[in-house]
């Protein structure tokens, strides 16, 4: 039977399917992504003794201080993302309309403090606010403002990347059709970065709901987030708990990016286009 | 007007970002422990190059780093090569796969690998550490890599192959000159990504091994007893070698800038 097939190749000795180089990568994905899930999932529905049981979705429902935690995070969560939209949308529409070759510059300035590690970047602006006398006062306050240091750069790249290879005619277009600028802005721009707009809120919502190394520089140790919690439970080994939350974050995942209409395909929302 | 404003907001933005990072980088030429002026001092500079714990730990994060890049960019080029010529369900499936770290949350990527990890008794070793690093890092080299294999002409590997190139040929000599600045952003892309990397390397990293972020965050909990004015020098040293980056590329980029309008007028 396979001795047909050998006599078709008889002088190549090593040919391949260009579509089979993914191999490699399909196994490690496999490995190291999809199956560490799976056993997240295994874990929060097992009891310490390894039988199957819905006690720890139970204890996450029914403890309050948990159910706390969670909501802070969420609305931590959620306020750092609208002011980093708030912020990072004036931000990247203003160097996209940069004509110059100033523009990948100052793009350059937004994006390079990303160089500077991120722990000590949470240094220098807890010192900061230390120094002008908000730190210990206002935990909430100060988390917000440092997860918005942190992610704003993951906000502006997105955005600036759609608003960089949209049409600026159709902006004139508008204007000399009557438009004014804040239907220009509502009608024409925002919808057509939309796309940008939701990146932006996949690379920032998640991270500033678990980051608890800004939320622990900033809130003086007083302030829980869920990735507190996951780390307190791991640290006490107990790996039930720290599963079910896991598996909380990862449903979390999945509606953010079913309400974000997919994570849009090939965003490196990381990468700079200069 | 509107040049005004967005001048304005260009320039409050960039003191937002930049602020601390200056403030913390006066206050590097100081002594003490919290941001107090005792007097110039270049003592944190000379302690932090003394300090063999604080050197062991910079040149633990940059060679785990390096490797991580390294082993990433390997792989996520082979694999964005194969999902992008893959059409089936192997493509589909590494394709989505592979966006999966990069929207997770990162401490559950963290404690996953972990668990994974302790089950072949390889929990909280270098292994572990690297391997959690490569999966952070390589689906940003695939991001980096397959526009340039969208915008590459299709023609030219079939050309080759017709010329008498084998398909390894092909692919070292066309594909990849081809693709090469995908391949190069994504490496830098990488090695950035696995610096600023806190989450992957508390939960992975072998007992006693320290990177920038594991550091910096046990002396942010116990600012007592901790090198706090050191770390002020070190966040200093990495910002005036970010601007001479800057400056270099400015100047470069500035004078291509020049070079292209002298070709548009000579038109």
């Amino acid at each position: 039977m396979t001795h047909g097939c050998e006599e078709k190749t008889p002088k190549i000795s090593f040919r391949f399917n260009r579509g089979q180089l993914c191999l490699p990568y399909a196994v490690f994905l496999a490995l190291f992504v999809i199956f560490p899930l799976l056993v997240i999932v295994y874990y929060a529905f097992t009891a310490k003794d390894g039988t199957i049981s819905f006690a720890n979705f139970v204890w996450f429902f029914t403890d309050m201080s948990m159910i706390q935690v969670l909501l802070q995070s969420i609305a931590i969560g959620a306020i750092t993302t609208v002011v980093c939209l708030l912020l990072g949308y004036p931000v990247a529409y203003v160097l996209s309309r940069i004509k110059s070759h100033r523009r990948g510059i100052l793009l350059l300035l937004f994006v390079m403090p990303m160089c500077i590690n991120f722990v000590l970047r949470a240094m220098a602006m807890k010192e900061l606010l230390d120094m002008i006398g908000l730190l210990g006062k206002y935990n909430f306050l100060n988390t917000v403002i440092g997860m918005v240091y942190d992610f704003l750069p993951f906000m502006i790249l997105p955005l600036y990347s759609v608003l960089i290879k949209m049409d600026k005619s159709l902006e004139e277009a508008a204007a000399d059709l009557g438009a004014g600028r804040a239907k220009i802005f509502g009608s024409v721009i925002m919808p057509l970065s939309l796309s940008g707009i939701l990146s932006g809120i996949t690379m920032v919502f998640l991270p500033s709901m678990t980051c608890y190394v800004i939320s622990d520089t900033y809130g003086n140790g007083k302030l829980r987030i869920v990735g507190k919690a996951i780390d307190k439970c791991f640290g006490q080994n107990d790996i039930n708990s720290a599963s079910v939350i896991a598996l909380v974050l990862l449903v979390i995942m999945l509606l953010v990016t079913l309400f974000t209409g997919g994570f849009s395909k090939n965003d490196n929302t990381r990468g700079v286009e200069l | 007007m509107r040049k005004f404003w967005g001048f304005c907001i260009i320039v409050v933005a960039l003191v937002f970002v930049y602020l601390p990072i200056i403030v913390l980088a006066v206050y590097s030429f100081t002594e003490s422990k919290s941001l107090i002026w005792s007097g110039f001092s270049i003592e944190p500079y000379l302690s932090l190059f003394s300090s063999s714990e604080l050197i062991n730990m910079l040149v633990n994060t940059a060679v785990l780093a390096l490797l991580a890049a390294a082993i990433a960019t390997i792989l996520g080029t082979i694999g964005a090569i194969g999902i992008f010529y893959n059409k089936k369900i192997l493509g589909k499936f590494t394709s989505a796969a592979s966006r999966i770290p990069v929207i997770n949350a990162e401490i559950v990527t963290a404690i996953s690998l972990a668990f994974v990890f302790s089950f072949v008794f390889l929990r909280g070793t270098y292994f572990s550490l690297l391997i959690g690093h490569v999966v952070i890092c390589v689906p940003f080299v695939v991001l980096s890599v397959l526009p340039k294999l969208k915008q590459m002409d299709s023609s030219l590997y079939e050309a080759a192959l017709d010329l008498g190139a084998t398909p390894t040929q092909a692919l070292f000599k066309v594909v990849l000159p081809e693709i090469l600045p995908g391949v190069i952003s994504g490496f830098l892309l990488a090695i950035t990504l696995s610096l600023d990397d806190y989450m992957v390397s508390a939960y992975n990293k072998p007992d006693g091994f320290e990177t920038i972020s594991t550091f910096v965050y046990k002396a942010l909990a116990k600012p007592r007893n901790a090198a706090l004015a050191e770390l002020r020098a070190l966040s200093s040293i990495i910002f005036v070698v970010m601007v001479i980056g800057v400056l270099i590329i400015n100047f470069r980029s500035g004078s291509k800038y020049k070079k292209s309008k002298i070709k548009e007028n000579r038109r």
